[in-house]
């Protein structure tokens, strides 16, 4: 119960901090990115404001053994840099370049009706259900004769890539 | 325009992901939070609801209260916005993260992944609004 209060009044203090610092509009945000052009440093501002109270509190949050309300800390997958993290965050950035909108802005968006958003939000919805689709069919083993997931060596790397990337750091 | 606004909206969004991770051990990443909340098997989805609809109603609170906030001046056609929306959908599912996740609560624990990936969106995204509006003449 207590959780869920977390969780709504964080949303809201995220979703006002989004509002009041002009990064629900993509003009704030595509001027950001037009650094040859009529470059608008807001974004940095927000990031240094937003990195200001985040810096310290890691340091706190690693000399705690849970959260307040909670019983433990979300686990992190411990991933290398690798091809899916650049590849994933360039098509992102693609997308944040045409567009202007990332997931929370877009969201806040759509939330009052911006109808640029409203095109925006389902398809990335769909982007996020096609890649779960894709990445769940990527993984699906094959069967044998006796319908047993037949062992590849492809198959057995894939295995030990899923376990490294399930595997948690406390 | 002045930079207080924009600086007091950073720290209440540093304060929203230092609650969320304080209170609850979650991390605020928004496209992971809206992942979990849409993908078709039942899990934890009560939190994540609350917090979109906190999100939704926090911003448009502060839009009651100063209008103008949401006001644009882009006419985008709508096939742009669908290509964007399935390419940032797809892309911080694969990435594991977007601005919030690893822009400030990766970069802020200064994991090389979030600073990796934050520098890779925005080199991809000014590489976009430069190839659009200087090449291609978008506004």
């Amino acid at each position: 119960m207590k959780n869920a209060l977390g969780a709504l009044g964080c949303g809201a203090l995220f979703g006002a901090g989004l509002a009041l610092s002009g990064m629900v509009r993509p003009e704030k945000i595509l001027g950001f990115l037009d650094f040859t052009g009529a470059f608008d440093p807001t974004l940095a501002v927000v990031m240094c404001g937003a990195l200001a109270v985040m810096i310290p509190v890691q340091v706190l949050v690693r000399r705690r053994a849970a959260p307040v309300l909670a019983g433990q800390f979300a686990s992190l997958p411990t991933l290398r840099v690798d091809g899916r993290l650049v590849a994933g965050s360039a098509l992102f950035g693609l997308g944040w370049g045409l567009s202007g909108f990332c997931p929370g802005p877009s969201l806040t968006a759509a939330g009052v009706g911006v109808r640029d958003a409203l095109w925006f939000v389902p398809a990335m919805a769909a982007g996020m259900l096609l890649f779960r689709a894709w990445e769940a069919r990527a993984h699906r083993p094959s069967l044998d004769e006796t319908g047993v997931p037949a062992a590849t060596p492809e198959r057995e790397l894939a295995a030990r890539v899923a376990e490294e990337r399930t595997s948690l750091i406390p | 325009m002045s930079f207080l606004l924009p600086l007091a909206g950073g720290l209440l969004i540093g304060l929203a992901a230092a609650g969320l991770l304080l209170l609850n051990g979650r991390v605020a990443g928004i496209s992971g939070i809206i992942a979990g909340l849409i993908e078709p098997r039942p899990g934890d989805k009560g939190w994540r609801a609350l917090f979109i609809g906190g999100l939704v109603a926090g911003a448009a609170a502060v839009a009651l209260a100063r209008p103008g906030t949401f006001q644009f001046d882009l006419v985008r056609p709508p096939f742009l916005m669908v290509a964007a929306g399935l390419l940032v959908g797809s892309g911080t599912r694969l990435a594991n993260g977007c601005t919030s996740g690893h822009g400030i609560c990766g970069v802020s624990r200064f994991s090389p992944r979030s600073l990796i990936a934050t520098a890779t969106f925005t080199a991809a995204g000014a590489l976009t609004v430069f190839v659009t509006r200087h090449l291609l003449g978008a506004p």
